[in-house]
């Protein structure tokens, strides 16, 4: 279906699904319950997840299947970003400009940084991306202040022209539908929230990860495995290793910019921060704790890692007080103590440690996890259902 | 004319004279032994010809075009493959990828941007590749990630690959070396059998006497970067120049 394998659109529609259920299945506790902090279906956080999920199944195509490692994608993003908020100063609020505008530039911009970093391999392409990012960065910061608005950052003004604006609305929108309004619905003790930016980026989520399991199975797909796992038996089989590197580049830039796009589309504003190297740094981090080369694993690894940066650096010593406060002072002190070094500011520690036992225990990332979890249970249920397995053993079924 | 012509090939390695005034003319549609012992020079006179080295001077000539210069995937779109000393596959991808990659090669070229279309939709490519796997009987084998492979199994799987190519010209590196006598002599065949099925020069170096002289029509002798002697293999075996070459190197 689709032009996917069963296998393949059978992992699609359950992503469709958690995608247009995530309202739902984010919030699980009562509002009012001391739990409903870690509820995650709010409007910025989920926002978040389905953005930074197409940022993660875009540097995916580039890293999983090249296994070229780059740190210099959050360029593209910021990229995406200002050019999104510079159609909104010139044009008007509706993003049908500003996203193509942002992938396009996005593109243009990672052709350029990809064809001189992809004049070396290994680590000198990591440290040749790293550098160009930082440039735009420190570009972005200073010498481009009138483009970037340097330190303050982009934002729209009054007094800018604004051509198409008329008495639009002066929010992104899409075509009238306002990006930040929001539905609420009341269900006894829950509260659940539809944002309709949320929709709409997912919806373009959706459309990015469809496209990358296309190209996961497409002949391209296949020489970049390829060019992975042996380079010199692709040159010598008449193939340009080059332009195939360059594509895979563009187009994880492109959705880079999307993202950047979306971002802006979120909130109209953007700044140089957005280029920094720990940026380009988390989406590896994603990457790599969801799944290397997986098709899921991008989408996950972006999810765990914006809930725990939301959730954790959220979470303070009066939080940890109040769950603390049946135990003696004696004791509740030092546990507050401890529990805080790994919370609010120090929620990068959590997510460290995490990273860190994932990388150990499981190098194949949470898709890896997944899949140990469903090989035991299937386990289990063959040794429960052992004697019927026999039996049909025995009587194949006829054809 | 031959299809492959070197002319006065010079290569060094610092000091090493790798390769000294190498002349070889290769005739189309045959079998061109090159031996020689250990450090001869042989995979370094293959290296020049497929463009993995540029050489000092001299010139190589491919079907009247020269390859010097040239990028290693463009020499081989000319119709030039090679089969490595050390087997050179995709050993991360499964045995039927492997092979399906240089029937992409062949047919879409150098580059393609085909990002969209589905490798499941390519029955063209499948049906070859199919058969190439059977040719070298390794259809049972087509699921199996390559690098779980004996090393008999990727050499033969390497030269499927090239095979697959339908090169015009076909560099072999010591295709038998590590080989049990009997995958030895199914490569043999095979090599026999494409031989007989189509046009294809074939270029080997081999150190085990039994395959060059079931398969040479003229063999080069190699010592210390020159040609020796270059003969048919009746007039070879008791060469009074071969045996000082293969002496030499017993001695040291
Ligand atoms: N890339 C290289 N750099 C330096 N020396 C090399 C290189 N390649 C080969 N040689 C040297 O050139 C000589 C010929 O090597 P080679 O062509 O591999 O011999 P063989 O006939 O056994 O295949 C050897 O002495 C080898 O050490
Ligand atoms: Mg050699």
């Amino acid at each position: 279906m689709l032009g996917l394998n069963s296998k393949d659109a059978t992992l699609f529609f359950i992503v469709i699904l958690m995608t247009m259920l995530a309202p739902f299945l984010l919030n699980p506790f009562p509002a009012e319950s001391a739990m409903a902090q870690f509820n995650a279906g709010y409007p910025d956080l989920m926002q978040r997840f389905v953005i930074y999920g197409i940022f993660a199944i875009g540097f995916n195509i580039l890293f999983g299947l090249t296994g070229y490692l780059s740190f210099g994608h959050a360029a593209f993003l910021g990229v995406g970003s200002y050019a999104a908020v510079w159609m909104y100063k010139l044009l008007n609020f509706n993003v049908i400009y500003a996203l193509p505008v942002a992938v396009i530039v996005a593109g243009l911009f990672s052709v350029v940084i990809g064809y001189v970093s992809l004049r070396r391999s290994g680590i000198y392409f990591s440290i040749l991306t790293l550098a160009f990012a930082q440039m735009s960065y420190n570009l972005a910061y200073s010498v481009l202040t009138p483009i970037t608005n340097g330190e303050t950052g982009l934002q729209v003004y009054n007094n800018d022209p604004q051509m198409f604006l008329g008495d639009g609305p002066r929010n992104p929108h899409f075509f009238g539908l306002e990006m930040r309004t929001n539905a609420q619905l009341d269900l006894g003790a829950w509260t659940f929230n539809f944002p309709l930016g949320y929709y709409f980026a997912a919806i373009l989520m959706l459309a990015s990860f469809y496209l990358a399991i296309r190209i996961f199975r497409s002949p391209m797909g296949m020489m970049l495995r390829a060019i992975k796992s042996n380079q010199t038996r692709m040159s010598y089989t008449g193939l340009n290793t080059r332009p195939y590197m360059l594509a895979a580049f563009v187009i994880s830039g492109m959705y880079a910019g999307l993202a950047g796009g979306l971002l802006a589309a979120m909130d109209p504003l953007t700044g140089a921060e957005r280029m920094q190297w720990t940026a380009s740094g988390e989406v590896v981090l994603m990457t790599i704790l969801g799944g290397v080369g997986t098709l899921l694993g991008p989408i996950l690894g972006a999810g765990f890692i914006k809930y725990c940066e939301k959730i954790f650096s959220k979470i303070n010593e009066n939080v940890l007080h109040r769950w603390f406060e049946a135990l003696p002072d004696w004791i509740e002190n030092p546990l507050v103590w401890l529990f805080a070094r790994f919370v609010g500011e120090g929620w990068h520690l959590t997510l460290g440690l995490l990273f860190m036992l994932v990388v150990i225990f499981l190098p194949g990332g949470l898709v890896q996890g997944g899949q140990k979890i469903g090989a035991m249970f299937r386990r289990r249920n063959k040794n429960a259902g052992g004697a019927e397995a026999r039996a049909a053993q025995q009587n194949p079924p006829a054809e | 004319m031959g299809i492959l012509e070197v002319k006065g090939v010079n290569k060094r390695f610092g000091g090493l004279q790798a390769l000294g005034d190498v002349n070889l003319s290769v005739a189309e549609n045959t079998v061109h032994a090159i031996i020689g012992p250990n450090g001869a020079g042989k995979s370094t006179l293959l290296n020049v010809l497929v463009g993995k080295l540029i050489p000092d001077s001299g010139s190589v000539m491919f079907d009247g075009q020269s390859v010097l210069g040239r990028k290693p995937h463009e020499i081989n779109q000319m119709g030039i493959s090679r089969v490595f000393q050390t087997p050179e596959i995709f050993a991360d991808l499964t045995v039927m990828e492997n092979v399906m990659i240089p029937c992409f090669a062949r047919r879409d070229g150098a580059f393609r941007m085909h990002a969209i279309e589905r490798v499941s939709n390519e029955k063209g490519i499948r049906e070859e590749a199919e058969a190439i796997l059977e040719d070298v009987a390794m259809l049972d084998k087509r699921d199996m990630t390559a690098s779980s492979m004996s090393r008999g199994d990727k050499r033969r799987l390497e030269m499927a690959m090239c095979l697959v190519q339908e090169p015009r010209l076909l560099l072999l590196d010591e295709p038998t070396a590590g080989m049990a006598r009997a995958d030895t002599n199914n490569t043999i065949a095979l090599l026999k059998e494409i031989k007989q099925k189509r046009d294809i020069t074939m270029c080997i170096i081999e150190h085990d006497m039994h395959v060059v002289f079931s398969l040479a029509e003229r063999i080069t002798v190699l010592a210390q970067g020159t040609p020796l002697v270059e003969e048919t293999p009746e007039n070879i075996k008791g060469h009074p120049k071969v045996r000082e070459a293969y002496l030499g190197e017993a001695q040291v």
